[in-house]
């Protein structure tokens, strides 16, 4: 049952991952995206990390794809896109260059062994203990001051998003004319000044 | 039957390398955005995965903190996107070769 549970959900992760790379249109990749994080919260489940995987449900599939859908439509670049490469050699050397990292994992993966002490912040694995609990006695007691940092990149990230998008304000084309006129003066200065004392 | 965690590994080695491909051949910002998206879940797997296998919760710590920091990821990442577009029509990432207005 679980062996066939993991194979179908394989072979939608895949597919979407692939889906993603070779779609025309970027809103048949974001939905293909939504398939792959689908797949991979069904993962988290199945091996016992139920909390994860609710969040990726939320956070990834939810709110990252739906912005992606929004950035999309908001632009308007919903025309197919050109897929000719001005690089002849582009295309298969970074297929040569994927299936390369790909056999070089396998390999390493074969080669080493995960070394793994004994756990230092708890089992995964549940007892009696609910995984959400684990993972938040983890988080509330080893990992405090990450989780606060976190929060910190979380304002860095809103103020950042509202400072790039933001329209007006620095007007930056005028700018961009500004600087323009004022290197053509200053190239004309002394050049004019040259030919005044020639 | 417990699938092993190995398998696991593989779908996740497999998904990386397909975002990396992603990454090096669209040209579509958008696109290669997601990409990045691809590649980010396929080690969030892999920390789940090694999480089960030596049963420590460590790796499950770290995936939390992975979402988070993706998300703030993707937010600078299509302000940016957003602006370069607002600019100039151009969809690929080849039009901002440039690093001039």
């Amino acid at each position: 049952m679980e062996w066939a549970v993991f194979v179908m959900f394989a072979v939608a992760a895949l597919g979407g991952a692939g889906g993603v790379v070779m779609a025309r249109k970027p809103v048949h990749a974001a939905l293909s995206l939504v398939l792959t994080l689908f797949s991979v919260a069904v993962f988290f489940v199945m091996q016992g990390a139920h909390f994860l995987a609710a969040v990726q449900v939320i956070v990834y599939a939810g709110a990252v794809v739906v912005l992606f859908l929004f950035v999309i439509m908001l632009l308007g670049i919903d025309q197919e896109d050109v897929l000719d490469e001005p690089l002849p050699a582009q295309r298969p050397l970074a297929v040569a260059v994927g299936g390369a990292l790909f056999a070089g994992l396998l390999l390493f993966a074969e080669i080493l062994e995960p070394t793994g002490g004994p756990a230092a912040r708890g089992s995964a694995t549940q007892g009696d203990v609910v995984n959400v609990e684990r993972l938040a006695t983890s988080l509330f007691t080893d990992f405090l001051w990450p989780f606060e940092i976190t929060s910190v990149l979380l304002v860095i990230a809103v103020v950042g998003g509202v400072v790039l998008a933001r329209r007006g304000g620095a007007q930056p084309d005028d700018d961009v004319d500004e600087h323009i006129g004022a290197d053509a003066g200053s190239d004309e200065g002394p050049a004019a000044a040259l030919e005044q004392e020639t | 039957m417990k699938v092993p965690g190995s398998y696991y590994l593989i779908v996740a080695a497999a998904m990386f390398c397909i975002g990396a491909i992603g990454l090096l051949v669209r040209r579509n910002a958008l696109v290669m955005f997601m990409c990045v998206e691809l590649m980010l879940n396929a080690v969030n797997l892999t920390f789940v995965t090694f999480a089960r296998m030596l049963d420590d919760i460590g790796g499950q710590v770290f995936v939390f903190f992975t979402l988070v920091v993706a998300a703030a990821e993707v937010v600078v990442g299509l302000a940016l996107i957003v602006s370069i577009f607002r600019r100039r029509q151009g969809a690929t990432a080849d039009d901002v070769s440039l690093l001039r207005g």
